[in-house]
């Protein structure tokens, strides 16, 4: 069983999962944002791995991404900084990054480096589900790694369908066609969505972001769903107030 | 046709599409129907219909004396400089627009690197009456002020892309983000780049480039294949349409030159081929200038047309199979290149177009070789540039 599977045993209602970008604010905040993160009680940590062209990030981890890079973090400085925490850390982590970043590492010594931290769930969203099923569905195998795949309002049944029997940790549910950070609030339309995929009765759990930011949104998304992931909201929470900040964040979303 | 991607996009290794789910549906509608669109009867007739009377095709095939003279050959230019808008990438915005309405779109969003295809998006935009977005680098709104401005008095409107290198590719993944969260509005990509099937389809509608080219120079010489085509490559448009209808001729040379700044090896330079490797970029997997851990480096060339980190997939397919030769000049042999043609037939090429010229020094031309450069663009937009460095 995965350690995501394992958290879902526990708990599978109003789940809460945490973005943040690696090497931001600071080159080392790496291990403290998780260290802050385990302590404030969230469910799982989705660890972002700052990309030079983040295509699916709106402005606000396309700015965090961008400090991180300025600030000197690589994937080599990212595998450190999370292996040092690997042992003290029981919060699950989910690596999140761009297909290119694991191409160019090379696809064996990414995996490895992967499972060497104790991670076994990665989210790549420009990994078609195609090239998945062609090649990297053996691959992550290897190194029992599982791939969360997202959909979105436009995704047709068939592919839901598809994409449901392909996983194993949860499927991303996308709350808009948007990138992440779009901002406002749960609107009758996405209610109408949450709900129908809702009763597609799927067997994979279901966490839904982009677009939620508080303890409002927060609740609504999980009347349709297991849980919900924050992330540009919490970027621009730590980016002001800091590492310091985020019990005081997560709480005002648990509320 | 072995030059034509698989079923899932690919050449060779290079190709397919690595994009979010959010953009599946909007690029397997295109993926769907491009192909249905671009052969049926009715659109050839509207496509060549306006590339006739509207952009002013065909292009000639100009035999350039004085150059050939000295290089001691025979030089042919493609004159696409003579499209309407300036350059080659009318056929494009042209082919995809008809498409755009079959699709029912009423909605278009581009990219634009020295804004000439802008130009030809807003252009196109305009004469079918739909609204347009231009997605252009700071940096490059900056260096094609004219171009800026063009695009403005027909109507559309140009949005600054003020992340990364603020050039060509920040444009692109702007528009791609614009995209995203816009599923209805169509993407007129401008060049041979992004996911499938996006090269495919712009290779296709360039491809009149070459299928002139063939009957031209049978009129002229008696035979429809030359020894040698050269063109210029950024993402390669104007070189896929160059190249496409020779591309199985296997005795036709291929000359892609590609912009090395200011030297290849100086840090400053956006030559691909031969400080890229695999990689992704935009949806493609292809050659990509990129750090040791994939992050995408930003690539410079005094060509705001040629400063783009990757290279079209088909072109990818080209350079690893050595069908095509890869060169490139520096940002002084472009320019004085320029001077030159100018000078010798009266003709001011664009920036990206004296790239191609300016390795005609670098060749071992025979006396009877037969040689067509691929004119791609005409050098008003760049007058600027050029003059800065009249004197030296």
């Amino acid at each position: 069983m995965n350690s995501i599977q394992h958290i879902f045993q526990q708990k599978d209602k109003n789940l809460l999962s945490i973005y943040f970008t690696c090497g931001f604010p600071e080159l080392n905040d790496t291990g403290k944002v998780i260290q802050e993160l385990e302590k404030s009680g969230i469910d799982f940590i989705e660890v972002g791995l700052p990309y030079s062209d983040p295509m699916a990030d709106g402005p606000t981890i396309q700015y965090s991404s961008s400090v991180a890079l300025k600030n000197g973090v690589n994937l080599d400085v990212i595998f450190e900084q999370l292996l040092a925490i690997k042992d003290s850390n029981k919060t699950p982590l989910v690596l999140m990054g761009y297909f290119n970043q694991l191409l160019k590492y090379g696809e064996d010594a990414f995996c490895q480096k992967v499972k060497d931290c104790g991670i076994d769930t990665v989210i790549f969203p420009d990994l078609p589900m195609v090239e998945y099923e062609n090649h990297y569905k053996t691959l992550f195998a290897k190194y029992g790694i599982t791939n969360v795949f997202l959909i979105t309002p436009h995704t047709s049944e068939d592919r839901i369908r598809k994409i449901d029997s392909l996983t194993d940790a949860f499927i991303y549910v996308v709350a808009s066609a948007s990138i992440t950070g779009a901002k406002g609030d749960v609107s009758n339309a996405q209610v109408a969505y949450f709900k129908r995929i809702k009763a597609m009765n799927l067997k994979s759990k279901l966490i839904i972001g982009f677009g939620i930011s508080d303890n409002k949104t927060f609740t609504t998304a999980c009347e349709y769903a297991n849980g919900a992931i924050i992330g540009s909201a919490f970027i621009k929470s730590i980016d002001s107030t800091g590492v310091n900040g985020i019990g005081d964040f997560v709480k005002g979303v648990l509320g | 046709m072995k030059y034509n991607p698989d079923e899932n996009g690919y050449f060779g290794q290079f190709g397919g599409a690595f994009i979010p789910e959010l953009l599946y549906p909007n690029v397997k509608e295109i993926e769907d129907n491009y192909i249905n669109i671009i052969e049926s009867a009715e659109f050839q007739k509207e496509y060549r219909d306006l590339l006739k009377d509207y952009v002013g095709r065909p292009t000639p095939l100009y035999y350039a004396k004085r150059l050939s003279a000295k290089y001691k050959s025979h030089i042919y230019l493609k004159r696409e400089d003579l499209n309407h808008t300036g350059a080659h990438k009318v056929n494009n915005t042209v082919g995809q627009i008809l498409i755009a309405k079959k699709l029912g779109k009423t909605k278009i969003i581009a990219e634009t690197g020295a804004g000439q295809h802008g130009v030809a998006t807003a252009t196109v935009c305009a004469l079918m009456g739909l609204e347009c977005t231009v997605f252009m680098g700071e940096v490059d709104i900056e260096r094609q002020a004219p171009n800026v401005a063009r695009m403005k008095m027909l109507g559309a409107k140009v949005v600054p892309a003020t992340s990364g290198s603020k050039t060509l590719k920040d444009a692109t993944n702007e528009a791609i983000r614009y995209w995203i969260q816009n599923p209805e509005t169509f993407y007129l990509i401008g060049s041979v780049v992004g996911p499938h099937p996006h090269p495919d389809m712009v290779a296709r509608l360039q491809a009149i480039i070459s299928e002139e080219m063939r009957w031209q120079l049978k009129e002229k010489t008696g035979k429809e294949e030359p020894d040698t085509i050269i063109a210029c490559v950024g993402g390669g448009s104007n070189a896929a349409g160059a190249f496409y209808h020779y591309l199985e001729d296997e005795n036709v040379e291929l000359i892609a030159v590609e912009a090395a700044g200011l030297g290849v090896d100086s840090g400053e330079s956006a030559a691909t081929s031969q400080l890229g490797e695999v990689g992704v970029i935009h949806g493609s997997k292809t050659i990509l200038m990129q750090d040791e851990y994939g992050q995408i480096v930003e690539p410079y060339s005094i060509s705001a047309g040629l400063d783009y980190p990757g290279v079209g997939p088909l072109h990818a397919f080209l350079f690893e199979t050595k069908r095509a030769k890869f060169m490139n000049a520096t940002d002084k042999e472009a320019l004085t290149a320029g001077y030159e043609l100018s000078r010798l037939e009266g003709i001011i090429p664009a920036l990206e177009s004296s790239h191609a010229l300016a390795v005609l020094p670098k060749l071992d031309l025979k006396e009877d070789q037969v040689v067509i450069l691929n004119l791609s663009g005409r050098g008003d937009k760049d007058l600027e540039t050029f003059i800065k460095h009249l004197d030296e």
